[in-house]
């Protein structure tokens, strides 16, 4: 198994969008990669032919009636934005300038 | 004898229900008894992120006003309620013990807190947590510790440690918490509670806020396994908003309490479960947690029960398969902070696009716990790892879940500690994340194959308590309460009083 890097924290980090300091990446890496020496003794198990078990109730295409049903009022659901404009959610931009 | 209001904060649900009932004490008289008791004592304990003084008196007023009316109540109106703060509540503050979520008034509320109004309980407000639920011992909250009302200077488990502190420290008759990996049934054995995990299913998850939505299950936390075999009567059963909800009545839980108290469990099989500190496993086990679970399954043989010990190989793997799977899947569920449609937004002043305002909305939202799992469960999610993590955790999951089913073929419930040690001191643990994960070694396997597992007072070990897990088959929630109650029962009778009667006065709560 593999241990992990400071620079491998950092990409996982941009991945997940957590603008990590630099102090959280050495504290993360060090934890982190003890977390991955515990984690990875999954590797001892003997597990040929043993299938993946991704949820305890065993569950296949779980369909509501085809009905329309009433949804949350909009301005209850806007009420709860950190930022609503013309009754929707307003964003950042989403492109760089140079773009 | 009259009953002071002083007394109302000790009195259990059961007993509430017929003071309520029979119009000895009002329900504003009981709601406020326990308001009282918070503003007194809460300055200690920590229990509570949110008190609802005004809204629960009202509540229980017009309890009071329905009732004199003539209008037919249910058993249990007027009772209060403490709800952890991952319960979401229409207009009521729910943070999930994340600063991410601070001042969020969600715009509806969870299943299971319409059920419990429904019923007639008052809301007594929101109990702290480690955010996110991701902690065994709150002190991963954003917000504040808690602490345990056996020794306040430790800790009172978690995740659901608010909900602990409060039942314990007579901050509420009871309380619903939340397991994913233990976090019902750890905080209940280190307070001296009785606390129960459903089936998974069988409680609707609608409305809770998901840290791992194949393991997250809610559940009650009470001082006694009746009256948590009454509230899950009122929170379980089908539920159509969850896709995962199983639709299959419930047993008669209360009923199952109540047979259990009577004391025979001729017939009954119970195994002790080798690898959970039986004999070449009890590194990292106090030895007096060991003694009292030991006792414990004397107690049950002593009530008729045929004990044998049931070896799960797998169960070695449950906690690293644990901490791959629920980060995994957290990585996931905590996507949806990106600070658009709830919470917070940081860094929003023109200068930053919508990547960056989430990077930094997250940075400063979340606290370090939740980092490390969502950076852990990304990695393991990741091309190239995900074989060998993620894959083989849920490769893993099937062998226990396999072992449980040949465990069940020969046994009705399996039996083991709660958690390994007592409760520790607070701190005790924080800088070293895999210690913190040891204290759900025991409550992992039954929570990775989804199946029911309550936790019951044992005694107390160094002065302070530790619990008895009983697992059972899924939907079998009433042989743990059966079992439970019979423990409880003979302990109690055996003691001359409850264990919670030898919990030291808190000073400043008279």
């Amino acid at each position: 198994m593999s241990s992990i890097s400071r620079d491998d924290v950092a990409h996982l980090a941009r991945l997940s969008r957590l603008a990590v300091t630099d102090e959280e990446l050495d504290q993360f890496a060090g934890q982190l990669d003890q977390v991955l020496a515990a984690v990875a003794r999954v590797g001892e198990a003997a597990v040929v032919d043993v299938p993946p078990m991704s949820h305890a109730v065993p569950l296949t295409n779980v369909l509501r009636a085809d009905v329309v049903t009433p949804s949350l009022p909009r301005d209850a659901v806007l009420a709860g934005a950190p930022a609503a404009e013309d009754d929707r959610f307003r964003v950042p931009r989403i492109l760089q300038e140079e773009a | 004898m009259t009953t002071s209001r002083t007394d109302l904060t000790t009195v259990d649900v059961a007993e509430l229900s017929r003071l309520l009932t029979t119009g000895e004490v009002s329900a504003a008289e009981v709601t406020r008894a326990h308001l009282d008791r918070i503003s007194a004592a809460d300055d200690r304990l920590g229990a509570y992120l949110h008190v609802e003084h005004d809204s629960a008196l009202a509540a229980a007023t017009a309890v009071d006003e329905a009732r004199s009316g003539g209008a037919d109540l249910g058993p249990l109106a007027g009772v209060p309620v403490a709800l952890k703060d991952l319960v979401v509540t229409e207009g009521v503050p729910t943070t999930s013990g994340s600063k991410i979520l601070e001042g969020w008034l969600p715009p509806y509320s969870a299943t299971i807190a319409t059920r419990l109004a429904d019923a007639g309980t008052v809301m007594l407000g929101k109990t702290n947590m480690d955010e996110f639920a991701m902690g065994s011992s709150t002190e991963n909250s954003a917000y504040q510790v808690s602490r345990n009302p056996w020794d306040l200077d430790r800790i009172p488990g978690g995740s659901s440690g608010g909900s602990s502190a409060a039942v314990a420290g007579h901050l509420a008759p009871w309380a619903i918490g939340t397991d994913t990996g233990g976090s019902i049934r750890q905080p209940a054995a280190v307070t001296g509670l009785v606390g129960h995990k459903p089936t998974y299913g069988s409680v609707s998850r609608y409305g809770l806020i998901a840290f791992s939505s194949s393991l997250d299950q809610a559940g009650p936390m009470a001082r006694t396994v009746l009256d948590a075999a009454l509230m899950h009567e009122v929170i379980g059963g089908y539920d159509p908003r969850d896709s995962t909800s199983i639709d299959a009545p419930l047993a008669g839980l209360a009923d199952a309490a109540r047979s259990g108290a009577d004391g025979d469990l001729r017939g009954l099989r119970v195994g002790v479960v080798r690898e959970l500190g039986g004999d070449g496993h009890t590194d990292g086990y106090d030895p007096g947690v060991l003694a009292r679970t030991h006792e414990a399954v004397e107690v049950l043989a002593g009530l008729g029960a045929d004990v044998v010990e049931v070896s799960c190989p797998s169960f070695d793997l449950a906690l690293p398969a644990y901490y791959l799977i629920a980060p995994s899947e957290a990585s996931s569920n905590l996507a949806r902070y990106e600070g658009v449609r709830f919470g917070l937004r940081v860094g929003d002043d023109g200068s930053h696009d919508l990547d960056e305002v989430m990077a930094l909305t997250r940075e400063q939202g979340f606290g370090p716990e939740v980092k490390r799992r969502i950076i852990l469960g990304t990695y393991a999610l990741s091309s190239g790892y995900y074989e060998a993590y993620y894959g083989q955790a849920q490769k893993v999951r099937t062998l226990i879940t396999r072992e449980f089913t040949a465990g069940f073929a020969d046994v009705d419930v399996l039996v083991s500690p709660t958690m390994p040690t007592v409760a520790f001191p607070l701190g005790a643990r924080v800088d070293d994340p895999i210690a913190m994960y040891a204290a759900d070694l025991c409550t992992l396997p039954a929570s990775l194959a989804g199946l029911p597992a309550i936790s019951v007072p044992s005694g107390l070990s160094e002065g302070l308590p530790v619990g008895l897990q009983i697992m059972a088959p899924a939907l079998a929630d009433d042989r743990c309460y059966r079992v439970a109650a019979a423990l409880e029962a003979a302990q109690d009778a055996a003691r001359g009083h409850r264990l919670l009667d030898e919990l030291p006065a808190l000073a400043g709560a008279a």
